[in-house]
C-alpha cells in the first residue's frame, strides 16, 4: 500500500517536472514545427539564472518569501533575452529551410550555449537549496515530502491549463491555432505569422527557462543538465504527440509513473524505461497518444 | 545530359586515401580511419535522407557493428580483421531488416523518434550488462590480417587501407543503387508517396531495403571504428553518437555518395584541432563553425564542389 | 577519339582536385608537425574534464592542482623532498586538454597529443572507460602514460603494460575500507541497502561493498539495490523507497553534483534519521554543502587525501597554497592529480640523477616501476601491476558539524594500512574478496 502510494506521489511529483519541461518544447514544435535542442540550453540557463539570483539574494539577506519571485524573475528575463535574440538573430532567416537543417541549427546552437554557460557560471555546481527547504514537508502514508516538490504539481497544473486556456478561449491563442493549422491560410487572414513565430519562440524559452528555475532548488546546477533532460523531454512530448498540451501532460504522467514504477519495484530497468514506454506508444500509435495522424497528400 | 564521373572520382580519391594510410604520419592515419568509418555510417543516412527519412538511432547499429566485433573477439578468439568487417554488418543489417517490417511504416519526425528509441534501448541494456564491462566497455583484440602479425603502426596502417577499400566498395554500390530505378524512387517517395504506389511501387518495401542498407553500412563502420580504437562501449549506442552522424550528413550533403566521406573528414579534423588548440571552448568552436556551414552551405560541403563543377558541365557539349 | 579525350581531361581534373586537397591537408599537417619545442623543456599532457558533469567534482580541481604543483616545480619552490626545480631539471611545460567526449574522441585527443604535438609524457583521465581504452593505445604508441584518479581495477589485472602507470589505488579499497569501518564502529547494523549511479563505476562499488559485507559480517543482509541513472540529478523515487525499506545503512558511491542533489533531496525528507548514509567520494562535499550533510554521516575520500591527508610539510603548503590560489581547499580529486606529478618528478629526479644527464624514457619508466614515494597526503607504493599500480591506505570517518564555528570535521577517523584493504599482488580484487580478503594485514 505504501509502495502504491509512493508510486502514485513521486510519479506526480516527477511527471511534473517533465511537464514543465515538455510544455516549452511540445509549444515550440506545434506552432513552428521546429524541434529545439537549445530547450535544454534554456532549462540550463534558467536553472543557473535562479539559482545565482536565489543565491545573491540570500545573501542580502532579505525576507526569504521574495526569493521565489526572484527565482522566477530571473528565468524569465533569461528566456526572453535568449529565447527572443535567437529567434531575431538567427533562426528567422532558416523559416522555411528543411526541418533537419534547422533542428541542427539548434543543436549548433546547444553546443555553443553550453560554453558560454561554462563561460559565465564556471564548472562548479551551484546550490541554491534554500526555496526548497523553507516550505518545510509534509506527509503523505507516513512517508515524508517536501512541500516544494507537492507544490510543483500545483504549479505544473497552473501553467499548464493557464496556457490551454490562452490558446483556446483568447483571440490570440485562437489566432496561434489558426497558425498551427494552416500557415499560409492565416498569412492571407491578415495574421502576421512572422511575429507569431517571435512571440511562441520566446514563450517557448521562458517556459524552458522557468522548468529550470523550478527545478534548481532541488538538483544541483552543474554543466551538462541541459543535455540530460532534452532527450527525455523529447520522449515525453512523442509519447503524448508533438504539439499537443494535453498530449505533454498525459505523456509526462505516463512517463512520471512509468519511471516511479521501476524504482520501486523494477530498478534495474529504471534506464530505459521511458524509452521502453516510447516505442510501446510508437508502435501502437504511431502519432503518439493525442497526436493528429497526418492526412497523406495525393 | 553530363556524364557521370563519380566511380574514376572516387578511384582517385581511393588511391590518394591509400597513399595517406600507407606514408602519412600516425595521428592522420587514425583521424582518417575514424573519419571513414564515420564516412560509412552516414553514406547509410543519405541514402535514407534522399528519401525524406532521417534515423536519429543509427547508433543502434553502429554499436551492433562494434559489440559483434567484441563478442566476436570473446566467443571465438578471432581477430581476422576480414572477417570481422563482414561479420559485423551481416548482424547489423539482419537487425535492420527485422526492425524494417515496422520502422517501414513511419515518417518523418516519427520515423526518427522511433530509431533514437531503439538505440537507447540497447544503451541501457549495455550499461546493464557487466559481464561485458557496462559503461566502461571492452578492449577489442588487435586486428590480425592474412599472413604474421604486421606490428601496431602497420596494423593501424592495413586497417586504414581495409576501410578506404570498404569505403569505395560501398561508395560504387550505393553510387549504381542510386541511379537504378529503386535509387530514383527516393525522390519519388519524399515528395508524394501514394503517387508511386500508383506507378506500381511498393513504398514499404523501397523504405525498408533502404534502411536494411543503412543498418549494414552503419554496421561495417562500427566495426572499423572499434577496431582502429581497440576498445568499444556502450556510448557507441548513445543518442549523442547518433546526433553526431546528422550532423556530418547534413554538414556534407546528399549531392554526391563521396560527400559523407569528405563531410566526415572535414568533421574530424575540425574535431581534432578544436580540441587540441581551444581545450576550454571546443564545444563552441566546433557548434560556431558548423553553425555557419548550415547557414551559408544549406546543401553541404558538397555544394562547393558541385559549384566548382558546373562552368565545366557548361563547357561539356560543345 | 573525342570520348578518350573527354575522359582523360575529366580523370585529369579529377587528379589535379585530389592533389590540390592533399597538398592542404599536408601543409596543415607540416604547420603542426614542426611546432617549435624548446630545448630541454619536459612537455606534459594533461588530461581531464573540463566540460560536462564530472568538470565541476573532478576535472577543474585537478587541473588547478596540476597548474599549482607545475608551477611550484618550474620555481623549485616546493617543500623536501620536493626542493629542487623541475622534472630532474628540465622546466615543465604542460599542455591540458579536455577529456570530455565519446571514447572515439579521448583516444583521437590522446593520439594527437601525442603524434601531433610530440608530448614526453601524459598525465590524466578520471573515467574508467577512458582508462581502459587509453592504456592498450599508450604501450602502441610507447608513451609513458600517469593515470590520476580512474577507479576500475581491470587495467593491470588483465593486462600488463609497460608505459602505463596509476598513481591512485583502485577503488577495491573504498568499498573494502567502508566495510571494515562499519564493522568496526558500528556492528550492531547489518541491514544494507544502495544507491549507486548506473554506470560501471557504480556497479563495481556495490559488487564490492556486498561481497566485503558478506566476507566482514556474514549476518549482513541487502533491503533493496537502487540504479539511478548517470547524472539523473533527481532522486525522489529512490528516497521514497529507501524511507520504505528501513535499512540501517546505506551505501552510496554517487559522486559530485548527484551526490549533493541526493543529500539535499534525502535530507528535505529526513532519510538520514533512519539510515546511516555511508559516502564512499563523501569529501567532495564536505567544503561546499556543510549544513545539509547530517551528522553521523561516514565519508571516505579514495585514500589519505583532503581531510585524511597526514600531517607533513608538503601538505601544509599544499593547502595553504591552493586555498590561497582558488579559494577553496584542495578535494582528493586535486590531491590525486598532484600526487601523479609529484611520483612522475620523483621517477624523473631519481633516473636523472642515476643517468648523470636527462633521462630517457626507459629510464623514468624504470625508475617508477615499484617506485615508493610521498604523495600529499601519505606514502605511495607502486607496488601492484608489476610495479605500475599504486597502493596507499584508506581512511574513513564520521561526519560533525559544527554550527557554532560553521566547520565541518571527521571524529572517530580510522586508517587502514594499504595491505588491510588491497589485495595482495597477483590476485584479483574480485576473487580476494569473495574469497574471503585472505592475507590481509590490518595491523
Amino acid at each position: 500500500m505504501t509502495t502504491t502510494v509512493a508510486i502514485l506521489v513521486d510519479g506526480a511529483v516527477y511527471a511534473s517536472w517533465l511537464f514543465l519541461v515538455a510544455l516549452g518544447l511540445t509549444l515550440t514544435f506545434g506552432v513552428m514545427k521546429i524541434l529545439n535542442i537549445a530547450h535544454g540550453s534554456f532549462y540550463a540557463i534558467g536553472a543557473y539564472a535562479a539559482a545565482s539570483a536565489v543565491g545573491a539574494y540570500v545573501q542580502a539577506g532579505l525576507s526569504p518569501a521574495g526569493g521565489y519571485l526572484v527565482m522566477a524573475g530571473a528565468a524569465a528575463i533569461a528566456g526572453v533575452v535568449v529565447g527572443y535574440g535567437l529567434e531575431r538573430g538567427l533562426l528567422r532567416f532558416m523559416y522555411g529551410r528543411d526541418a533537419v537543417l534547422v533542428l541542427l541549427v539548434t543543436y549548433a546552437v546547444f553546443l555553443i550555449l553550453d560554453d558560454v554557460m561554462l563561460l559565465i557560471w564556471g564548472a562548479n555546481p551551484y546550490i541554491a537549496y534554500q526555496p526548497d527547504m523553507l516550505l518545510g514537508t509534509s506527509t503523505v502514508f507516513t512517508l515524508p515530502y517536501p512541500n516544494y516538490d507537492l507544490s510543483l504539481i500545483a504549479v505544473a497544473a497552473v501553467i499548464g491549463s493557464g496556457l490551454w486556456w490562452a490558446l483556446s478561449r483568447t483571440r490570440r491563442g485562437k489566432m496561434l491555432l489558426t497558425v498551427i493549422h494552416d500557415r499560409e491560410m492565416s498569412t492571407f487572414l491578415g495574421i502576421d505569422v512572422a511575429k507569431v513565430f517571435t512571440v511562441t519562440f520566446t514563450l517557448g524559452a521562458v517556459l524552458g527557462a522557468l522548468g529550470g528555475a523550478l527545478t534548481a532548488p532541488i538538483i544541483s546546477v552543474q554543466p551538462g543538465i541541459g543535455a540530460e533532460v532534452i532527450v527525455l523531454a523529447f520522449a515525453v512530448v512523442v509519447i503524448g504527440g508533438m504539439g499537443s498540451i494535453v498530449g505533454a501532460a498525459v505523456g509526462s504522467l505516463a512517463a512520471g509513473f512509468a519511471h516511479a514504477a521501476a524504482v520501486h519495484l523494477f530498478p534495474q530497468a529504471e534506464l530505459f524505461v521511458i524509452y521502453a514506454l516510447m516505442s510501446l506508444v510508437l508502435i501502437v500509435r504511431p502519432q503518439g497518444l493525442f497526436g493528429q495522424a497526418q492526412p497523406r497528400k495525393i | 545530359m553530363s556524364r557521370d564521373r563519380t566511380l574514376p572520382g572516387l578511384a582517385v580519391a581511393t588511391l590518394v586515401l591509400l597513399g595517406v594510410a600507407a606514408a602519412a604520419p600516425g595521428w592522420m592515419v587514425f583521424t582518417l580511419v575514424v573519419s571513414l568509418a564515420q564516412g560509412l555510417v552516414v553514406l547509410g543516412l543519405m541514402v535514407l535522407w534522399r528519401a525524406g527519412l532521417m534515423s536519429f538511432g543509427q547508433s543502434l547499429y553502429y554499436a551492433v557493428g562494434g559489440y559483434t566485433v567484441g563478442l566476436i573477439n570473446i566467443q571465438f578468439g578471432l581477430s581476422n580483421a576480414l572477417l570481422l568487417v563482414l561479420a559485423a554488418p551481416a548482424v547489423a543489417g539482419l537487425l535492420a531488416f527485422l526492425l524494417g517490417f515496422l520502422l517501414a511504416r513511419y515518417r518523418d519526425i516519427f520515423f526518427s523518434m522511433l530509431t533514437l528509441a531503439f538505440a537507447m534501448i540497447l544503451y541501457g541494456v549495455l550499461v546493464k550488462s557487466s559481464t561485458l564491462g557496462s559503461t566502461d566497455g571492452f578492449s577489442i583484440l588487435t586486428p590480425s590480417f592474412l599472413g604474421p602479425h604486421p606490428g601496431p603502426d602497420a596494423t593501424q596502417r592495413l586497417l586504414t587501407g581495409l576501410a578506404a577499400l570498404i569505403a569505395l566498395l560501398a561508395a560504387a554500390l550505393v553510387h549504381r543503387y542510386l541511379k537504378s530505378t529503386a535509387g530514383h524512387l527516393a525522390t519519388a517517395i519524399r515528395d508524394n508517396e501514394i503517387r508511386v504506389e500508383y506507378l506500381g511501387y511498393s513504398v514499404h518495401r523501397a523504405i525498408h531495403v533502404k534502411y536494411v542498407l543503412a543498418g549494414i553500412l552503419a554496421g561495417a563502420g562500427g566495426a572499423i571504428v572499434a577496431m582502429a580504437i581497440g576498445h568499444i562501449d556502450p556510448e557507441m549506442a548513445y543518442w549523442t553518437t547518433a546526433g553526431e552522424f546528422v550532423f556530418v550528413a547534413i554538414l556534407a550533403g546528399a549531392g554526391s555518395v563521396a560527400a559523407p566521406f569528405l563531410g566526415a573528414i572535414l568533421f574530424v579534423v575540425l574535431r581534432t584541432y578544436a580540441a587540441q588548440y581551444t581545450p576550454h571552448l571546443w564545444h563552441m568552436v566546433l557548434g560556431g563553425t558548423l553553425l555557419l556551414f548550415i547557414v551559408f552551405l544549406p546543401d553541404g560541403v558538397w555544394s562547393l564542389f558541385e559549384r566548382a563543377c558546373r562552368p565545366l558541365k557548361r563547357r561539356a557539349p560543345s | 577519339m573525342l570520348m578518350i579525350k573527354r575522359k582523360y581531361r575529366d580523370t585529369l581534373r579529377a587528379l589535379v582536385r585530389a592533389a590540390a586537397l592533399g597538398l592542404a591537408v599536408a601543409g596543415m599537417v607540416f604547420c603542426t608537425g614542426t611546432a617549435a619545442r624548446a630545448a630541454g623543456d619536459v612537455k606534459l599532457g594533461i588530461v581531464t574534464f573540463l566540460s560536462g558533469p564530472a568538470a565541476g567534482p573532478f576535472g577543474i580541481p585537478s587541473r588547478n592542482a596540476a597548474n599549482l604543483v607545475i608551477d611550484a616545480i618550474n620555481q623549485g619552490t616546493l617543500p623536501a623532498p620536493y626542493n629542487t626545480k623541475g622534472f630532474g631539471g628540465a622546466t615543465i611545460d604542460p599542455v591540458i586538454i579536455d577529456e570530455a567526449g565519446s571514447t572515439t574522441q579521448v583516444v583521437e585527443n590522446f593520439r594527437n597529443l601525442v603524434q601531433q604535438r610530440h608530448v614526453d609524457a601524459v598525465v590524466g583521465y578520471v573515467s574508467s572507460g577512458s582508462c581502459l581504452a587509453i592504456a592498450p593505445v599508450a604501450e602502441e604508441l610507447k608513451m609513458l602514460t600517469v593515470f590520476y584518479d580512474c577507479g576500475t581495477p581491470r587495467i593491470f589485472e588483465a593486462h600488463s603494460y609497460k608505459y602505463v602507470f596509476r598513481t591512485s589505488a583502485t577503488a577495491t579499497m573504498d568499498n573494502v575500507g567502508a566495510a571494515r569501518y562499519l564493522k568496526q564502529m558500528f556492528p550492531g547494523d547489518t541491514t544494507y541497502a544502495g544507491i549507486n549511479p548506473n554506470y560501471a563505476w557504480g556497479q563495481d562499488s556495490w559488487r564490492d561493498f556486498t561481497d566485503s559485507m558478506k566476507v566482514i559480517e556474514p549476518k549482513s543482509k541487502v533491503t533493496v539495490a537502487l540504479w539511478p541513472k548517470l547524472f539523473a540529478g533527481q532522486y525522489n523515487a529512490e528516497i521514497s523507497t529507501l524511507l520504505i525499506n528501513k535499512q540501517q545503512i546505506i551505501h552510496s558511491s554517487l559522486f559530485g553534483g548527484d551526490l549533493t542533489a541526493f543529500l539535499a533531496q534525502a535530507d528535505a525528507r529526513d532519510l538520514p534519521k533512519h539510515s546511516r548514509l555511508v559516502l564512499t567520494t563523501g569529501e567532495t562535499d564536505m567544503y561546499t554543502f556543510s549544513k545539509h550533510i547530517p551528522d553521523g554521516t561516514i565519508i571516505g575520500a579514495r585514500g589519505p587525501y583532503g581531510v585524511f591527508a597526514h600531517k607533513s610539510p608538503l601538505n601544509t603548503w599544499f593547502r595553504a597554497a591552493f586555498e590561497k590560489r582558488f579559494g577553496t581547499p584542495p578535494i582528493y580529486t586535486s590531491y590525486q592529480m598532484a600526487q601523479a606529478i609529484l611520483g612522475l618528478k620523483a621517477a624523473y629526479d631519481k633516473a636523472a640523477q642515476e643517468a648523470g644527464k636527462r633521462p630517457d624514457q626507459d629510464e623514468v619508466i624504470k625508475a617508477l616501476t615499484y617506485l615508493k614515494f610521498e604523495g600529499v597526503g601519505d606514502a605511495v607504493d607502486m607496488a601492484l601491476g608489476n610495479g605500475h599500480q599504486a597502493v596507499t591506505e584508506m581512511a574513513y570517518g564520521t561526519y560533525e558539524y559544527d554550527a557554532k564555528t560553521k566547520t565541518p570535521k571527521l571524529v572517530n577517523i580510522v586508517y587502514f594500512p594499504a595491505w588491510c584493504v588491497n589485495p595482495p599482488p597477483g590476485t584479483k580484487a574480485v576473487q580476494w574478496i569473495s574469497g574471503g580478503m585472505k592475507g590481509a594485514k590490518c595491523q
